[in-house]
C-alpha cells in the first residue's frame, strides 16, 4: 500500500476532527442540573388497584370530575368505575352508568332484574389510563401533541393538540375521550399538578377504602411498591405489550 | 426543459421553502426531543411546566381543620373517619377566599352510594358496610334528619 505524504497528513488532521467530535457531546452539568436529572431519574409513578376493597360509590369519579375540570353531565371521563355480576349460568353482567359518577345505588343492571339468588360473585373494578412504558397512543400521535415525562405520566398539550382522535383510537384500554370544552384529546395523568406537588391523585384522596393508591415504582421502601413487588398482580391487557402501570388486585377473568 | 414542466417545479420548490421559512417562526424553540426516545418523549418542553401549574381543588382533610375544629374530630373519631370531608361537602377550592359557603348535599343519594343493599355475596366488599333498601326504609326523609353523618353512631335530636 502506497501512501503520500500529502495524503497521510490529509487522513491524519481527519482523524482528528472525528475523534474530537464526541467530546463535545459531554457537557458539564451545574450542580442544580445534575441534581434535576438525578431527581427526575428517581420517581416512576404507578398506582394500585385493590378490586377487593371498591364498594362502587363512585365518590373517585366525582372528585376526578371536579378537580380536573371534566363537564360534569357529559359522557366523559378520566377514570370510571365498571361493576361485574357474574351469575350461576357462568354469564358476566357489566354496567358503569355515568361511569360510575354516582355510585351504584340500585342492583338493576342496564335494567335488567337479577335473582339475588343466582348471583355467585359481584365486585368493582376502577379503570384509569395505565400510564404505558410503550404507550400506543404517544406512537400515533402526528403531530408531538401527547408524550411521555421523565416520570413515566404520559400528558396531552393542549395547545399542540390538532384533535384528529388517532390517540383515541390507538389506547386498548380506552381510557382516551375527546374534550368538549377544549376540543383536544383528554386523559388522566395521574392528577400530574397534584403528584408533582407531594399530594396524592384525587382519587385516591376520595377513596375511603383504600381501593386506589399511588406508587413510585422505583422507590423499594414505598409501601405501595412493596405490595407491587411481593404480591400477586395483574395487569390489564398485558398481551398488547403496552407495558401498562396499573396493578390490580383479584383480577377476575370476566373483567375486559 | 419545457416551460410548462419548469414553472410548476419552481412553484413547488417556493412553497416548500416557505413553509420551511413558516416553521421557523411557528415551531416553538422548546419543542424537541426531550428524553431518550424519539417515539415519546417528541413534545414542547414548557407544557409539562403548564400540567404542574394547573389549580387544586380537593386539598383534604388538615385545610379543613383550622376553622372547622369541632367537626373535624367528632369525624376524625368516628367509624367514618376514613371518608373525606370533601367526598360530602364538595372541593373547597379556595374556600373561604372565593366561596363562602360550601354547597350542604343532604341527600339520600349521596349516603346510598356506600349504603344502598345490592344483595351480592360476601366476596363483594360492599356487602361488609352497614346498608339500607332504599323503598323499604323511611322513604321520604333526609338520612341526616335522623343520623349525624360526622359521627353516624350519635343520633340526631
Amino acid at each position: 500500500m502506497s501512501c503520500s505524504r500529502r495524503d497521510f497528513l490529509k487522513d491524519s488532521i481527519g482523524a482528528a476532527f472525528v475523534s474530537a467530535l464526541p467530546l463535545s457531546a459531554f457537557t458539564f452539568l451545574t450542580t442544580d442540573e445534575a441534581k434535576a436529572a438525578v431527581a427526575e431519574a428517581t420517581v416512576r409513578w404507578g398506582y394500585l388497584v385493590d378490586t377487593t376493597k371498591c364498594t362502587g360509590c363512585g365518590m373517585c369519579v366525582k372528585a376526578c370530575k371536579n378537580e380536573n375540570e371534566i363537564p360534569y353531565d357529559a359522557p366523559v371521563t378520566r377514570t370510571w368505575v365498571e361493576r361485574y355480576v357474574v351469575t350461576k349460568d357462568g354469564k358476566s353482567h357489566a354496567d358503569s352508568p355515568l361511569g360510575g359518577r354516582d355510585g351504584f345505588t340500585t342492583d338493576k343492571i342496564r335494567d335488567e332484574e337479577i335473582n339475588p339468588d343466582d348471583i355467585t360473585k359481584a365486585y368493582f373494578v376502577p379503570k384509569l389510563c395505565n400510564q404505558c412504558d410503550n404507550p400506543a397512543c404517544v406512537q400515533v400521535c402526528p403531530v408531538g401533541a401527547t408524550y411521555q415525562t421523565h416520570d413515566g405520566v404520559v400528558l396531552v398539550d393542549r395547545e399542540w393538540c390538532i384533535g384528529c382522535g388517532y390517540c383515541i383510537m390507538a389506547c386498548p384500554y380506552g381510557v382516551r375521550f375527546f374534550h368538549p370544552d377544549h376540543k383536544v384529546a383528554d386523559k388522566c395523568n395521574f392528577c400530574y399538578h397534584r403528584i408533582t406537588k407531594g399530594m396524592m391523585p384525587a382519587c385516591v384522596e376520595s377513596c375511603a377504602f383504600g381501593a386506589r393508591r399511588l406508587a413510585n415504582l422505583k422507590d423499594p421502601d414505598d409501601p405501595v411498591t412493596k405490595i407491587i413487588m411481593t404480591e400477586r398482580v395483574a395487569v390489564l391487557k398485558d398481551e398488547y405489550g403496552t407495558k401498562p402501570h396499573v396493578f390490580y388486585i383479584g383480577l377476575d377473568a370476566n373483567v375486559r | 426543459m419545457k416551460r410548462h414542466v419548469l414553472h410548476p417545479l419552481w412553484f413547488a420548490i417556493a412553497v416548500v421553502g416557505l413553509i420551511l421559512i413558516a416553521r421557523q417562526f411557528l415551531v416553538p424553540d422548546d419543542f424537541g426531543v426531550h428524553g431518550d426516545s424519539f417515539t415519546y418523549n417528541y413534545h414542547r418542553l414548557s407544557n409539562v411546566q403548564e400540567w404542574k401549574d394547573f389549580p387544586v381543588k380537593y386539598r383534604g382533610n388538615e385545610s379543613c381543620l383550622e376553622c372547622h375544629e369541632d367537626n373535624v374530630k367528632k369525624h376524625r373519631r368516628s367509624p367514618h373517619k376514613r371518608v373525606q370531608c370533601e367526598n360530602c361537602h364538595g372541593p373547597s377550592g379556595n374556600h373561604p377566599d372565593d366561596v363562602e359557603y360550601l354547597p350542604l348535599n343532604k341527600e339520600r343519594s349521596l349516603c346510598l352510594r356506600c349504603h344502598a343493599e345490592l344483595g351480592y355475596p360476601e366476596s363483594s366488599a360492599r356487602s361488609d358496610l352497614p346498608s339500607i333498601v332504599d323503598r323499604r326504609h323511611k322513604r321520604k326523609r333526609e338520612c341526616v334528619s335522623c343520623h349525624n353523618p360526622h359521627d353516624p353512631r350519635e343520633e340526631v335530636e
